[in-house]
């Protein structure tokens, strides 16, 4: 392990020592790749940021001079003014939307990671007949794209008179085939069985096991699974449609795709759809500020045993 | 116009291989199709859901909700029809579930009407004697020009007129053009001080179908058992080689609509004149607003100088669904909707909705002048309009696949490759498949 370490650092100082040097071109890599790599890196970094710097110039402009002036700077900055303004459109709704979106994705990536985590910890620690092949059937799941399965699942709550109500959302965002399948794996990398033989020799039963023990050493991957789990949801879009009839129930995504539909006949919606995507994907942003720690904690923790 | 109900069925049987058992509780269709259901008002309050993406309108139900505590309306909405509210009302429809009124464009009602999803409203009190109110061509939509038919009541309306650059012809001493060969020579004309006349929509095919309307042509017909599609008739093919000309010429610009570049051509006044609907005087103001008090509106071109034809493009009708059980209640509240000036103000003032009521051609907020366009009055240009769309244009009843097809062309021949008439042929030949597809009935 220390000599592993050490090599690099041996080798840097080599390098430092023959680059004060003057012979030329000693260095293994040559300034130009490293010039090409920053370039390639750069290149990618504006492809991703420059729609965003659009929408939040956009964002700024009020809608006379958002086709008039220089679509990637400044005019009058009127960004909290735009604000005001899609806030006070028809009582507020938008901001509704974002409730029901931060509600749908919050509460459903919640439980949706603790019964992934539970159901993968389960596959992984516990030896039953069929584990195998429910974990097959987990694993089908997660080739089944979720936009399939809408029209079935619209046909199946309407028997039971569950579309346009909260639940027809709610219930199917609860279903992660990818978080049972990774917390799975995670849990037979990193739950090891002595700590739990030892927990059931002091006593603690399966459940209390689970939620003091094996929690908090899968944390990483259940982070993972609702990260994921909270921007599928977020950004789920095919299942509210299909779903939802009531403008009180939409989600975010939903609304701002309802309005975008009629800009042609109705052009001051355009404004507010540029605003709300703006602000709707600044909940995205925070979380992924917030809970990015964990998630890097965790691809590091297994890989320098 | 008859549409078979073997097409109906067979559309229906398709639509069943994705739904679960127990769930095709519309697929009886005893209540809905040609059959004039009976149209009784029913005991007691009645409860009607009512499904439209008309920003505003839970303001405009409010007021009869009020009024009429009897019948009571609860608004639904979604995205507009093509994008999404369609496909749920089929889906709904399948699974039984469809709400008792939804807003559906003319051009689609073929399409519910085929698959059976439309309640004939003919022997409900008022519904027939309701077709005077009403515009003859917006009628003739809803009617399908059959007497004894109604499928839904006329919401609103787009006939076209030219929204042009007053100060620019004026600058450049170029007449306003009064027929379409006037049109060309204009073209040419403003095409030599560097701008464009006008845009031509590769993608707005309900545009084109508006000029084809206006020109004599139609689409689409049906006698009585078999569909004729016709997007090649000698006024299509007229239109077509017309616009192919000035767009071979590079007299006309051919951006892609409705985009920032589109709407930034009429803010510079690099383009001149919009060939619009009545709903369209909105969007210029709103993306061009630096050319305030500039714009005027007149007249579409003719194709004969004398001549008063005006084309449509857009507009809404309101639809009772199979399977509703108060039709009369939804028919009476549908007709309220779209014919009382104070629904119809309310539409206009939240949603730019341009009536399919005669009545409602003579709102006050449609007689004033409107400042973006020097205060000219330029609904009394559109009323006028009204009076001059043609009754024959009948719409197909794949309408989506169709415009796809076509726009698919279009974009085509606007960089080069084949021509806007050929797109027509390829669209007129694909539409007859996809006819084919679905089993409806058709002349090859």
């Amino acid at each position: 392990m220390s000599a592993l370490t050490e090599t690099p650092t041996a080798t840097r100082t080599a390098k430092r020592a023959r680059s004060n040097n003057p012979a030329p071109k000693v260095a293994k890599e040559s300034p130009l790749s490293r010039i090409g790599a920053m370039t390639v890196m750069l290149v990618f970094t504006l492809y991703f940021l420059i729609p965003i710097w659009w929408l939040f110039i956009a964002g700024t402009k009020s809608s006379a001079q958002f086709t008039s002036t220089n679509p990637l700077w400044f005019a009058d900055f009127n960004l909290f003014a735009n604000i005001g303004n899609l806030v006070a459109y028809r009582d507020g709704v938008f901001l509704k939307w974002m409730l029901n979106s931060a509600l749908y994705a919050g509460a459903g990536a919640l439980l949706a990671t603790l019964f992934a985590g539970m159901a993968g910890y389960a596959l992984a620690k516990y030896r039953f007949p069929g584990r195998e092949l429910l974990f097959n059937i987990v694993l089908g799941g997660v080739l089944v794209p979720a936009t399939a399965l809408a029209l079935p699942l619209f046909l199946i709550f309407s028997q039971v008179s569950l579309t346009n109500t909260f639940w027809a959302v709610f219930l199917p965002s609860l279903v992660s085939p990818f978080g049972v399948y990774l917390t799975r794996i995670f849990a037979a990398a990193s739950v090891p069985d002595e700590l739990i033989e030892a927990a059931r020799l002091d006593g603690a039963g399966e459940v209390r096991t689970f939620f003091t023990v094996s929690v908090k050493l899968m944390f990483p991957a259940l982070v993972t699974v609702f990260l994921f789990q909270f921007v599928a949801i977020w950004n789920n879009f095919f299942l509210p449609l299909i779903m939802l009839r009531d403008e009180t129930l939409f989600p975010v995504t939903l609304g701002l795709y309802a309005w975008n539909s009629q800009v042609n006949q109705i052009p001051e919606l355009r404004g507010y759809v540029l605003i709300g995507a703006l602000l709707s994907i600044i909940p995205l942003i925070i979380l992924f500020l917030l809970l990015q720690r964990f998630w890097r904690n965790g691809l590091g923790a297994g890989s320098v045993k | 116009m008859r549409i078979t109900k073997r097409a109906a069925t067979v559309a229906l049987l398709t639509a069943a291989t994705v739904a679960l058992t127990g769930c095709s509780a519309a697929g009886g269709g005893t209540t809905g199709g040609d059959d004039a259901a009976a149209c009784e008002p029913a005991e007691g309050k009645v409860d009607l859901t009512f499904t439209s993406w008309i920003p505003g309108i839970e303001d405009v139900v409010d007021v009869w909700n009020k009024a009429n505590p009897d019948i009571q309306v609860a608004v639904q909405t979604g995205p507009n029809g093509n994008g999404g509210t369609y496909a749920n009302f089929f889906n709904q429809l399948e699974a039984g579930n469809a709400p008792d009124l939804g807003q559906i464009e003319y051009d689609a009602l073929p399409n519910f009407r085929v698959q059976d999803g439309l309640m004939n409203l003919a022997s409900c009190d008022g519904v027939l004697d309701a077709k005077a109110d009403f515009v003859d061509w917006t009628w003739g939509q809803v009617s399908f020009n059959e007497d004894d038919s109604v499928y839904a009541i006329p919401q609103d309306s787009g006939p076209m007129a030219m929204f042009y650059r007053a100060d620019l012809f004026e600058a450049n001493g170029i007449a306003i053009p009064t027929t379409w060969d006037e049109f060309a020579t204009a073209a040419e004309q403003v095409r030599a001080t560097g701008s464009y006349i006008t845009n031509f929509s590769q993608s707005d095919i309900n545009q084109f179908a508006g000029l084809v309307w206006q020109a004599g042509g139609t689409w689409f017909g049906n006698d009585g058992t078999d569909w004729n599609v016709d997007l090649t008739g000698d006024e299509s093919i007229k239109v077509a080689d017309y616009w192919q000309d000035l767009i071979d010429r590079d007299l006309v610009s051919t951006q892609p609509p409705w985009t920032t570049e589109w709407d930034n051509a009429y803010n510079t006044g690099a383009a001149w004149t919009w060939n619009s609907a009545a709903w369209g005087a909105n969007s210029i103001a709103s993306g061009a607003p630096d050319t305030a008090g500039k714009w005027a509106v007149a007249a579409s071109p003719q194709w004969e100088a004398g001549d008063e034809a005006s084309g449509n493009w857009g507009g809404s009708s309101t639809a009772v669904f199979t399977g509703s059980k108060h039709p009369y209640e939804a028919a009476q509240f549908a007709l309220w909707l779209n014919s009382s000036s104070e629904s119809l103000t309310m539409l206009n003032e939240s949603a730019n909705l341009y009536p399919a009521a005669k009545d409602g051609l003579d709102l006050p907020v449609l007689k004033e002048g409107v400042e973006f366009y020097g205060d000219q009055p330029i609904y009394d240009v559109f009323a006028k309009a009204s009076g001059e769309v043609s009754s024959d244009f009948v719409w197909g009843p794949t309408m989506t696949q169709t415009y796809n097809d076509v726009s698919d062309g279009f974009k085509a021949a606007v960089s080069g490759n084949g021509t806007l008439a050929e797109a027509l042929t390829t669209g007129q030949s694909a539409t007859i498949k996809a006819l084919q597809a679905q089993s409806i009935p058709v002349k090859e």
